[in-house]
């Protein structure tokens, strides 16, 4: 600790030549780059490897059975996909191709990759985007009521529904979802993006609520909010039960901290004791509980696009994976794995921006 | 459940792992009472299946009635005995699968938070590369590399739940690593191995139990989902999470999915309503892992 | 001023079974610095925080906390809260916990300001200003745009207590307000206590374990022990002669004591006492 008479901590206007500590948010962003950079490279690394340990033959599995006895066909596909060459060199082909932004031509659907992915990831961004903004309003709603009214009946009853909420088989309640909500009751449509008849909006993002509203088509816009409703209400359900928990638990803890209770020595109202004393320090947690909520997200999107038929990124990976398309699995685990990490990087820069202590310096 | 305590006496500070009697509220009851009844259902298994779950005999896709109770599937087979049967497989595997998890993950952390340096970077670095990755989404491309079946969705589902226990343990023992009572045994000539088993092992073990209790709701959503995508269980197995898989092509047919799901929603709710109450028990505001002293 | 600025008479308190308070009697005097010392669970913090009414749930209080005309205790929750910061203020222990870590020291002097006396943005920021300059913090301008982990624990403090004043309250309870800190920075501190008072014509209830703080700064010192306080009158009066044993014994306790420790048999006597 300083002297009595030291000065706070010195951030003089005058900066010393040195460049030392010039830009010090841009230097941690590049070395987060970098190391994010890495982790990708070591993303790729374990996709190829481990679509590589495939017992099955892939070319069995996408060529079907009578083509694969012919082997001047065979031949002709292995050379194709390079499937010939030694793996190290696959696979350093594979990264230079991906530096020119090629992911290859899935084995299955014989389009390239990246053609794949642009028509995949918007469909199931709409379902997540929308249920991770739900989720957050209503979850961490839910977790600070839970939290001020502990172990009063409206708690009790919230802390039921979160452990419900977490404990559901998503594709389970899908299924259930589609069945009573959809099938019996007609309540909204579970099938698909659009209705039969609809013709898709232009592609402008991929988004058909996007792309129907930036083009004036509102029939469109309509019919692909509702279809939207089902697979973002099944999604909602198990992260707002898990930000419902945690947001708790957060909560909880800066209740009993002492700047809390100096708030409200000062006589500050409540709502703004919560708001501003509260919340804010509870955000840090709640933060990184959003971005482990988003990758639980994306995994859920996995099994409930099956039963939606939602050809979304989820339906996507399991069509490559269940048929061994390497390409095609490469190109979800590393758009996946790059997703990932940038939420990782957007919450780090978040806690920065909310805790001053964390602040680069 | 006490965790067999460190010897008293002298240097070292007198610290158990007691699990109080406080985890016996209503919801913790509940939960223990539940994930009782289903072991029981596993362990008795065909002493309670009303008919074989393999038998194709009975008329198919009946709605549930007196003589079947959940009716029968495309298959003619007796819902209720499959359900029943699916507890020897989805229950004892995702014990299994927790267990597995807890002692790699374990011995993996413990070793990177005691010998740090290369250990540690290796470790972490290999648990980043893991969880740069949804969990499904991984697990679903390992089991489909190795092939669809039970044992390689538990080693798939394996391989992306080890890293958060390797986590968690370096965490507390890069806290505890530094205690003075740790630092004294040193000091007294304890090899390495000696001091982790006898000073850093007891410590760890308690918070890592609460997590792995809590973790096995996870562990059976992970794998009934990965049997529910056709990348575990195969049939004829009446595993739960296949048969709801099998049920979207039925749609009429509700109780072929509604009753397997149903289960698996009973099953994680109860580990979860225990393991919550375990937790809050042991109060995480006070039992830091330093703070774990002799209570009650 | 002969009327006290704040009159506790009869204090109990009791949290779910437990006595606490058993009927204590303190006044405070504006510009007075009344002295409250005694051992941990001797009640002297409970009794600060009854005056603040931020006791914990399940607290049964009783007895009369007057405010000049008003019964503290027998006021709604909303004209408490209304007292709180403006009118009775609060210092706490601990600095490096007590200020909040993310909101900058200009936005934790300012917000109840602005509640409390709906000054505008300038005028408040003015006058926060103004108050760090009076508890002498250099550069009181920048040190607004800063955060509590860039200041020293003293530091810290002398900013807990420019919050506390920031509505120019008339009562002030400082809770152990130098506990925390290090040896050398506690006489400032005490030193700026003493002056605001008598600056401000606060009437301060200063809280501390510590009898030599006490002896530092106030002019009355009341000892408690175990819910009730047993002595109460001058500060050279009490140091010199204690009328109570129990205050003997913790003077004598004092590294140094004239006297040297005190005999068994005194122990002896004070356990089997009233």
């Amino acid at each position: 600790m300083s002297a009595p008479s030291a000065q706070p901590a010195p951030t003089s206007p005058a900066r010393p030549a040195g460049e030392r500590t010039r830009h010090p948010l841009l230097r941690y962003l590049v070395r987060r780059l970098g190391v994010s950079a890495l982790l990708i490279v070591g993303v790729t690394l374990v996709t190829f490897v481990l679509t590589n340990l495939v017992p099955g033959d892939t070319v069995a599995a996408n060529l079907g059975q009578r083509a694969a006895e012919d082997p001047a066909i065979v031949a002709a596909y292995r050379a194709h996909y390079g499937l010939d060459r030694p793996l190290p060199a696959q696979y350093l082909t594979y990264l230079t191709n991906l530096l020119h932004g090629d992911l290859g031509e899935s084995q299955q659907t014989h389009r390239a990759v990246l053609t794949d992915l642009r028509s995949a990831v918007p469909a199931t961004l709409e379902i997540a985007i929308g249920a991770i903004v739900l989720s957050v309003l209503i979850g961490v709603g839910f977790g600070t009521i839970a939290a001020v009214r502990r172990g009063q009946l409206a708690d009790s009853a919230l802390r039921l529904v979160s452990l419900v909420g977490i404990s559901l088989p998503t594709f389970w309640f899908a299924l259930v979802a589609y069945y009573v909500l959809s099938f019996q009751l007609d309540l909204a449509p579970g099938s698909g993006r659009l209705s039969p008849a609809t013709t898709p909006p232009p592609d402008i993002t991929g988004l058909y609520t996007l792309d129907s509203l930036l083009s004036g088509q509102w029939q469109t816009y309509a019919d692909a909010v509702a279809h939207l409703m089902l697979p973002t209400l099944v999604l909602t359900l198990y992260t707002v039960g898990l930000l419902t928990r945690f947001t708790r638990s957060a909560v909880l803890e800066v209740l009993e901290q002492d700047y809390v209770r100096s708030a409200r020595a000062k006589g500050l109202p409540g709502h703004t004791v919560l708001l501003r004393y509260v919340l804010r320090a509870a955000m840090v947690p709640i933060l990184t509980v959003v971005g482990l909520a988003f990758g639980a997200l994306l995994s859920g999107t996995v099994l409930v696009e099956q039963i939606f038929s939602w050809p979304g990124l989820g339906s996507y990976a399991y069509q490559a994976a269940s048929h061994l398309d390497l390409p095609g699995v490469m190109g979800v685990g590393l758009f996946v794995g790059i997703i990932y990490l940038l939420i990782n990087l957007v919450v780090d820069l978040l806690y920065g921006a909310i805790d001053p202590r964390v602040r680069v310096s | 459940m006490t965790v067999a305590a460190v010897d008293s006496g002298g240097l070292r500070a007198r610290f158990r792992t007691r699990i109080p009697r406080a985890w016996r509220t209503p919801l913790g009851i509940t939960g223990a009472v539940v994930a009782t009844l289903w072991i029981l259902v596993a362990v008795l298994g065909p002493l309670l299946w009303p008919h074989n779950p393999l038998g194709q005999d009975f008329p198919r896709l009946q709605a549930p009635s007196g003589a079947h109770w959940f009716g029968t599937d495309e298959l003619g087979r007796d819902v209720l005995s499959r359900v029943l049967a699916g507890a020897r497989v989805t229950v004892p595997l995702a014990l299994l699968l927790v267990g597995l998890s807890v002692v790699i993950g374990g011995i993996l952390g413990l070793a990177a938070g005691f010998f740090g340096r290369w250990v540690d970077e290796t470790v972490m670095r290999l648990t980043d590369l893991v969880m740069a990755f949804p969990t499904v989404i991984l697990a679903m491309v390992v089991a489909a590399s190795l092939g669809a079946s039970l044992v390689n969705a538990v080693l798939a589902a394996l391989v992306v739940s080890w890293p958060a226990y390797a986590r968690v343990t370096r965490g507390l023992v890069v806290g505890i690593r530094g205690a003075e009572y740790v630092l004294a045994d040193r000091l007294l000539g304890f090899s390495a191995l000696r001091s982790l088993r006898m000073d850093i092992v007891p410590m760890v073990t308690g918070p890592v139990l609460i997590l792995a209790s809590l973790d096995i709701g996870t562990a059976t959503l992970l794998l009934s989902g990965l049997s529910f995508l056709g990348l575990g269980a195969k049939p004829p197995t009446a595993e739960w999470g296949s048969m709801v898989g099998t049920a979207i092509a039925h749609f009429d047919a509700w109780w072929m999915g509604v009753f397997p799901g149903l289960a698996i929603l009973t099953v994680v709710m109860a580990f979860n309503f225990l393991g919550d109450a375990l937790r809050d028990a042991l109060d995480p505001h006070t039992a830091g892992v330093l703070g774990q002293a002799e209570t009650r | 001023m002969s009327r006290a600025t704040l009159e506790i008479t009869g204090l109990t308190l009791r949290i779910s079974s437990a006595e606490i308070l058993r009927g204590v009697d303190l006044s405070l005097a504006a510009g007075r610095i009344q002295g409250l010392a005694g051992e941990s669970g001797s009640g002297k913090t409970m009794t600060g925080l009854a005056v603040l009414g931020l006791l914990p749930a399940g607290s049964q209080v009783t007895g009369s906390i007057a405010y000049g005309e008003q019964e503290l205790l027998a006021l709604s929750p909303r004209r408490r809260n209304d007292l709180r910061g403006a009118e009775i203020a609060m210092v706490f222990q601990d600095p490096s916990t007590s200020l909040h870590p993310m909101l900058s020291v200009g936005a934790q002097l300012t917000d109840h300001l602005r509640h409390h006396l709906k000054l505008d943005r300038a005028a408040s920021r003015a006058r926060a200003a103004e108050l760090l300059g009076r508890v002498r913090i250099a550069d009181p301008a920048a040190a607004l745009r800063r955060y509590p982990h860039q200041f020293s624990g003293g530091q810290r403090q002398r900013i807990a207590i420019a919050i506390a004043l920031a509505c120019a309250p008339k009562v002030l309870i400082a809770d152990e307000p130098t506990t925390a800190l290090d040896v050398t920075v506690q006489a400032g501190v005490l030193h700026l206590l003493r002056d605001l008072a008598t600056e401000m014509g606060l009437a301060v209830l200063l809280i501390t374990h510590d009898l030599g703080v006490m002896s530092a700064v106030a002019d009355r010192v009341a000892v408690m022990r175990r819910g009730e306080v047993v002595e109460n009158g001058d500060r050279l009066q009490v140091f010199t002669e204690p009328a109570h044993p129990y205050t003997a014994s913790l003077l004598a306790s004092l590294p140094g004591a004239a006297g040297g420790v005190r005999t068994l048999d005194d122990v002896r006597a004070l356990r089997e006492g009233p």
